[in-house]
């Protein structure tokens, strides 16, 4: 049975709240009151146009930013300006050229404090997971651009696997691979427990993926809507035809 | 090794124009163009080398011991003071544009200074070797723990890395490449800077040697000694160069560098 019911879980417990958030960088507005909600293990897409502030939401829920006004909750604490709650992950994959694929996706254990030979076990356990068995001892380098995102992806879940922000992490990659990325993704949240909070401005990867969906305005950026997606899991090329998926792409084309 | 195969045959070519330089200049000897008390054959030089390089081998060991402490001095120097710039903000905005500057000072001047203050041993030729190598060094090292991503610093950061374990596992290694090529310059200067220290005055080295054979109107030993000058930066650049390899294996036999892991 899937672990992501095919409903959003309304009742379940919020994760991360942010709560009328506003941020300026000198005169320029760049988030006007954005209010939005991650509750547990739940999959929400924040989708807007590129430039629109959405990175900049991310770094103010991840701690390395402070807003100028509003709040963020993490399980119903106040988490603002704090960083190492929740794990958060780019479009540049970030890997450490210098060091092993194994290595690179330790790093978080070694700093939480572990011996290097004891996450390296435990890292090691995660890499089938993350289709990366094979490739232990390769650097970063050796790779292709989706193996890198994995090992990116592996590194995240390793610091904190409850709450992870994936901001536009597939989109350096081309076409196929991105859509290979999200079967995959897909499948692997089937298996771990998480919330994650996506961003992106790809409205397909946005439905094919999401439980919620908000849809944010240009600069300065307000929710201007937000959509619970209902299309059933588990999710698989049939599901970009159905007419429900449709229906969604519609109503935020006319949106955009 | 494709990569490999190309820089063999881009040397190959080199090497063959070289020759081809040589064997004028062997051909201006032969013809007697230009008399040999003024351009000595590259045979006989050779020749000269030869037969004299046990006498050498003495000064060569002088002045490659004198440019190895200089150099090591120069980079625990500059690695230290390095990482203290980068990690003090206010001290890298009163330091680095002084170091900048100073690179414009010619070092080698300073050398008969050095021979007032300190005489004619060898703290005063290790002195000048310290100073024309800690710039280049200063220098790169400095610009490429600056050159580390933002966000990756970021990243670690997040994930509560504290300063020791931010420079240990990303700053230094972003920075080594660069600190290399620091390292190759300050190499080639090393042995020159000992040469011109020894020049100033001394009792060893290949630079005394060099008066003293000049004084003798021996143009071939002058010669000889340049090209044992010569070889001893080329293998000091090499030795540089291997060990960077050894200590970098990422760089090696790169498809794309440059895809913006660390740039």
């Amino acid at each position: 049975m899937s672990f992501y019911r095919n409903n959003p879980l309304n009742s379940s417990p919020n994760k991360v709240q942010v709560l009328q958030v506003k941020k300026f960088f000198g005169d320029l507005c760049v988030l006007d009151g954005i209010s939005l909600e991650l509750k547990e293990n739940q999959f929400v897409s924040v989708l807007g146009p590129s430039g629109c502030g959405k990175s900049t939401l991310f770094n103010i829920i991840a701690g390395l930013l402070k807003p100028d006004e509003g709040t963020i909750l993490i399980e119903g604490e106040n988490y603002i300006g704090k960083t190492g709650r929740v794990s958060y992950m780019y479009q540049k994959d970030l890997l450490l050229p210098w060091k092993t694929v194994l290595d690179n996706v330790s790093i978080p254990l070694v700093l939480k404090g572990m011996s290097k030979k004891e996450s390296r076990k435990e890292a090691s356990q995660y890499l089938p997971l993350f289709g990366l068995e094979n490739f232990a001892q390769s650097y970063p380098f050796q790779l292709s651009g989706g193996m890198r995102q994995r090992a990116a992806l592996l590194r995240t879940y390793l610091f904190s696997n409850d709450i992870m922000l994936l901001d536009e992490p597939f989109g350096g990659l081309d076409a196929i691979t991105k859509r290979k990325m999200h079967y995959w993704l897909l499948g692997l949240l089937e298996k771990l427990h998480a919330s994650i909070l996506f961003i992106t401005h790809d409205i397909d990867e946005a439905i094919f993926l999401s439980d919620k969906i908000y849809v944010l305005s240009q600069r300065p950026a307000q929710v201007k809507a937000a959509f619970d997606v209902h299309i059933p899991r588990p999710r698989d090329a049939q599901s970009f035809v159905r007419d429900d998926f449709n229906r969604l792409k519609e109503k935020i084309l006319n949106i955009l | 090794m494709k990569k490999f195969q190309n820089i063999g045959k881009g040397n190959g070519v080199a090497i063959a124009f070289g020759a081809i330089l040589i064997g004028l200049w062997e051909l201006i000897a032969i013809l007697d163009w230009i008399p040999p008390f003024i351009l000595p054959s590259p045979i006989s030089v050779f020749h000269t080398l030869l037969e004299t390089f046990p006498i050498m081998f003495e000064h060569i060991k002088i002045t490659v011991l004198e440019a190895g402490i200089g150099f090591l001095i120069a980079v625990f120097l500059s690695a230290g003071l390095g990482i203290l710039v980068d990690w003090v903000p206010l001290l890298k905005k009163a330091i680095y544009p002084i170091i900048m500057i100073s690179q414009t000072i010619p070092i080698v001047t300073l050398a008969p200074l050095f021979a007032m203050w300190f005489g004619y041993g060898y703290l005063p030729k290790i002195l000048v070797v310290i100073l024309v190598c800690f710039f280049p060094i200063a220098v790169s090292f400095i610009e490429g723990l600056a050159s580390v991503d933002k966000e990756l610093l970021n990243l670690l950061r997040s994930m509560g890395a504290n300063p020791f374990q931010i420079y240990r596992m990303v700053k230094i290694p972003a920075a080594l490449p660069q600190l290399f090529s620091g390292l190759k310059i300050a190499g080639t200067y090393s042995i020159m800077g000992a040469v011109i220290g020894e020049w100033i005055g001394g009792k060893e080295g290949l630079g005394v040697y060099m008066l003293r054979v000049r004084h003798s109107f021996s143009i071939d030993k002058v010669f000889a000694t340049i090209v044992i000058i010569t070889l001893c930066s080329i293998f000091v650049v090499k030795f540089i160069h291997i060990i960077e390899n050894k200590l970098m294996p990422w760089t090696k036999e790169l498809p794309n560098q440059n895809e913006g892991e660390i740039s």
